[in-house]
């Protein structure tokens, strides 16, 4: 076991801001808006460094994909405490397509080049919600997962995670090496302060394309198109149970 | 109550004409006990560690208060015009001339030009100084104007005015710009030279030497809890030590409110007076669009003795955007005036509605802006610093622009700074160094000449015929004479000493917002992107949370509830049914500094709250 985790950062809009779907369909107005790490993976990083802080694994590498931006996503990753970061270049038409597929496919490429000992990415992307990429990844590396982690211990050489499920909480036993996917109620991440950014300008981020992972991004995905949900409709009160039945009929829902 | 045996008449006299003077003229403020800032009564509302110091709070015992330091020669507050411009002299010149330097900005907002607002319409002079090569460099100026329209708006119709060459609003070689996209090409700029740029990291302690000079800045604690208490996420915020700290915080700073106490730089001039400016951006019909057309307006909904007006310009960015907005000086004197609402009904004009029917709100956000102009502008250096931009306030009122004397203020900030800084038989009395060429130089400048031809006409709208005096006043006074007149006139006084009592003044009707033109408060602030870390002190600190309810809200009628743009302030029934409370919905600030210079019994005291926090604007 080499100690090595590996820890999936995503650069993505803002929870507080306001999105505006793009006058053509195609996506979200992205130019100039403020973006921020995802959350999950703000969580996924800081229990990483725990990890790391205990003396239970060696090394915190964070990975980001996407355009040159990400770097910054990945400093922050730094200087919450991760040791070295990797950015895999994806631009362009390929970022616009990349989808937790393709994601799991760089990620399980990373893991096996590094050999790391365990994968942490949050449970999904507060842009995307897809709540794949963690799955996908254990499948194609064929490790155990634990997902929707509220708790992560080492045991032995394996890990006991608590899960949150709709029905309440559920203890595994899981073999390393394996995957983990953050939950809310894992930890509360650490402020990344301005020494420790100062000190992550001097950490390496190392670029990568995903065609040297072997990883092709074509995606079976075609977007269609992207509009805003329809406007509310403002509801109706009834007089009596009669009046309902009968808007109900009208409205062809009976 | 006093035994006339025990006091002589002098005495006597002196008590019963101290208990009229107590009765009649001090407000409650002195009355309100001085040694708790929250009653029992009066559920508490601030923990800022400002007003109830850590030192003594038993909360935080045992904990670590030590400091990361760091040393840089310069180190800048804000990454706005006047900040970035120094930054980016600094460096050039440094570059020029072979010298190393340590250039450290801090910016509180997450990212560069999020926290920037303005019309803009902006002239390109000061920049061309900066970077001859702008456009090669893709600076985002995109639309010069191509037209000038100013009016009287009247309820229903519009009074044109002529635009003459010579009048300030003449707009010919500007460029409508949104500053905040400039402000990020500027930082992009800024860190290509090799300025260290640190959004998201505020400014929130000035450092002394122990000779009383300025050591530098401390950026802002983090993970401390609502209640005042340290989280387990606690952690001090770092110090930056400079030779030299330049402030360029912006219009109403609160490290330059705190300086200009401690060094009494506002000993000789009088004190700032400020308007606040509301803005939306809007995707309009094409059909409507005229990409370079700048309007103004005056006159309604405001009554003339009410200072402000309204800006409309029309963008050529690709798509038919246009910026728009309303500016209501802070002199205003009716406490049930909502400079939200007038901005909203502003927009049912007839001759405005036109242009904004069919089309879509896209941003919105607030500011507070300078109107002091010359007679306003404190001493500008001190030993260790000194201060640029908006912040001491060279907006030249009339043209309602403001960025290129920022810009130049920064410029020639970093020059006299750079010169100092090399001259190697430098000999200073004080660690942090005394740059007082920095005034000098400014004072000999057309900056002080552009404020000071335009100096009387701010004060000419404080006449019987409000605002349309001063127009007269400029016409005479300005376009034909030039500002050469040998008087100068003198502002009000302090804004927030402007308020009459609410019984003196009428409640104003203000329509309901319609959802397509106009709009409620709360939606405009979701649409500003503000957000701020929840489980923290809240910013909007009070000195005693007894005045609101005391003061503001049986005198006033809570003016904050009405003059904030984004709805912090709000006076809800307290739980035990007993009366009013205040509550500060801190979350929602947008940073303007409105109510921190519109309270009149100020009591309020913005402070910077954790770094990364506050609006999201894009290109505003």
């Amino acid at each position: 076991m080499s100690g090595r985790v590996l820890v999936g950062v995503k650069r993505v809009i803002d929870y507080a801001v306001k999105i505006r779907v793009k006058p053509d369909k195609t996506g979200v107005v992205t130019d100039g808006v403020k973006h921020s790490m995802n959350p999950f993976c703000e969580i996924a990083v800081e229990e990483a460094v725990r990890l790391r802080e205990k003396k239970l694994m060696k090394e915190v590498i964070a990975v980001s994909c996407g355009p040159q931006q990400c770097q910054e996503t990945i400093r922050t990753a730094l200087a919450m405490g991760a040791d070295r970061g990797i950015h895999v270049e994806v631009s362009g038409k390929d970022y616009e397509n990349l989808g937790p597929l393709q994601v799991s496919k760089i990620m399980a490429a990373l893991a096996k080049k590094e050999e790391a000992s365990l994968v942490i990415v949050g449970k999904q992307a507060i842009d995307g919600d897809c709540n794949q990429t963690g799955q996908m990844t254990a499948a194609l590396l064929d490790w155990p997962q634990g997902t929707f982690a509220s708790e992560v211990s080492v045991d032995g050489d394996g890990l006991k995670v608590e899960r949150e499920i709709d029905g309440g909480l559920e203890s595994v036993r899981i073999k390393m090496p394996a995957v983990v996917t953050a939950d809310l109620r894992l930890n509360e991440p650490r402020y990344a302060t301005l020494p420790n950014i100062m000190k992550a300008k001097k950490k390496k981020i190392a670029s990568v394309k995903p065609a040297d992972l072997g990883v092709e991004l074509t995606s079976r995905l075609e977007i269609l198109a992207v509009e805003d949900p329809p406007q509310r409709q403002s509801g109706v009160k009834v007089e009596s149970v009669q009046d309902l039945v009968t808007k109900l009929r009208d409205s062809g829902t009976l | 109550m006093f035994p006339a045996c025990k006091y002589t008449l002098q005495a006597r006299q002196c008590l019963c004409s101290l208990k009229v003077l107590q009765r009649e003229h001090l407000p409650s403020l002195f009355c309100a006990t001085r040694w708790s800032s929250s009653s029992s009564t009066t559920p508490r509302i601030t923990s800022h560690y400002t007003v109830y110091p850590r030192d003594k709070d038993p909360r935080w015992e045992g904990v670590n208060m030590e400091r990361f330091a760091d040393e840089a020669d310069v180190v800048i507050v804000g990454a706005g015009p006047a900040g970035l411009s120094a930054a980016i002299r600094l460096k050039q010149l440094a570059g020029e001339q072979g010298k190393e330097l340590r250039v450290c900005v801090v910016e509180k907002a997450s990212q560069i030009g999020a926290h920037t607002l303005s019309g803009a319409c902006i002239e390109p002079s000061t920049l061309q100084e900066l970077f001859p090569d702008w456009k090669e460099r893709g600076a985002p100026l995109h639309t010069p104007v191509t037209e000038d329209k100013f009016g009287i708006l009247t309820e229903k119709y519009r009074i044109p005015v002529p635009i003459l060459p010579g009048l300030p609003m003449n707009n010919h070689g500007n460029y409508i710009v949104r500053l905040g996209h400039l402000v990020s090409w500027l930082g992009e700029q800024a860190e290509e030279l090799g300025v260290e740029l640190y959004p998201g990291y505020a400014a929130a302690e000035v450092l002394f030497h122990e000779d009383g000079s300025v050591k530098g800045i401390a950026t802002n604690d983090v993970g401390i809890s609502k209640d005042g208490s340290p989280k387990d996420t606690f952690e001090r915020g770092m110090e930056l030590h400079a030779k030299v700290t330049i402030f360029g915080e912006g219009c109403h700073g609160h490290l330059a409110k705190q300086l200009y106490k401690h060094f009494n730089l506002r000993q000789h001039c009088e004190p700032q007076t400020y308007a606040i400016g509301l803005k939306e951006v809007w995707v309009i019909d094409e059909k409507k669009w005229k990409p370079g057309r700048v309007e103004h307006t005056v006159g309604w909904p405001l009554d003339r003795h009410s200072y402000g007006g309204s800006f409309l310009y029309h963008l050529n960015e690709g798509e038919p955007l246009v910026a728009l907005g309303f500016v209501v000086g802070l002199d205003y004197q009716n406490p049930y005036m909502n400079p939200f609402r007038e901005f909203q009904r502003w927009k049912h004009h007839p001759t405005v509605l036109p242009t904004l029917e069919g089309g879509k709100r896209i941003a919105y956000g607030a500011r507070a802006l300078n109107e002091g102009g010359f007679q306003s502008l404190p001493k500008l250096t001190f030993p260790g610093g000194l201060l640029v931009g908006c912040s001491p306030g060279f907006m030249n009122v009339p043209k309602i622009k403001g960025t290129h004397s920022a810009m130049k203020s920064g410029m020639m900030a970093a020059e006299t700074v750079f010169s100092k800084l090399t001259n190697e038989n430098l000999q200073s009395e004080t660690k942090g160094l005394c740059i007082p060429e920095y005034e000098e130089n400014l004072k000999n400048s057309w900056v002080w000449k552009e404020l000071y031809s335009v100096r009387n006409i701010r004060p000419s709208c404080h006449g019987l015929f409000g605002v349309y005096g001063g127009m007269v006043y400029t016409g005479i006074f300005y376009w034909i004479l030039r500002g050469k007149e040998p008087w100068t006139l003198k502002h009000k006084g302090l804004d927030s000493a402007q308020l009459k009592p609410a019984k003196d003044c009428m409640p104003i009707e203000y329509p309901k917002p319609d959802g397509k033109i106009s709009f409620d408060l709360l939606s405009s602030v979701a649409l500003s992107g503000t957000n701020h870390e929840h489980d923290q002190p809240p910013h909007l600190t009070l000195k005693n949370d007894n005045i609101p309810v005391n003061n503001n809200l049986a005198i006033y009628d809570g003016p904050e509830q009405r003059f904030c743009p984004a709805g912090v302030y709000e006076y809800v029934p307290k739980e035990t049914g007993d009366g009013m409370r205040l509550q500060i919905n801190a979350q929602n600030c947008v940073h303007c500094k409105t109510c921190d210079i519109k309270d009149p019994s100020q009591n309020i005291n913005w402070v910077v709250p954790e770094g990364g926090g506050g609006p999201a604007y894009n290109g505003l």
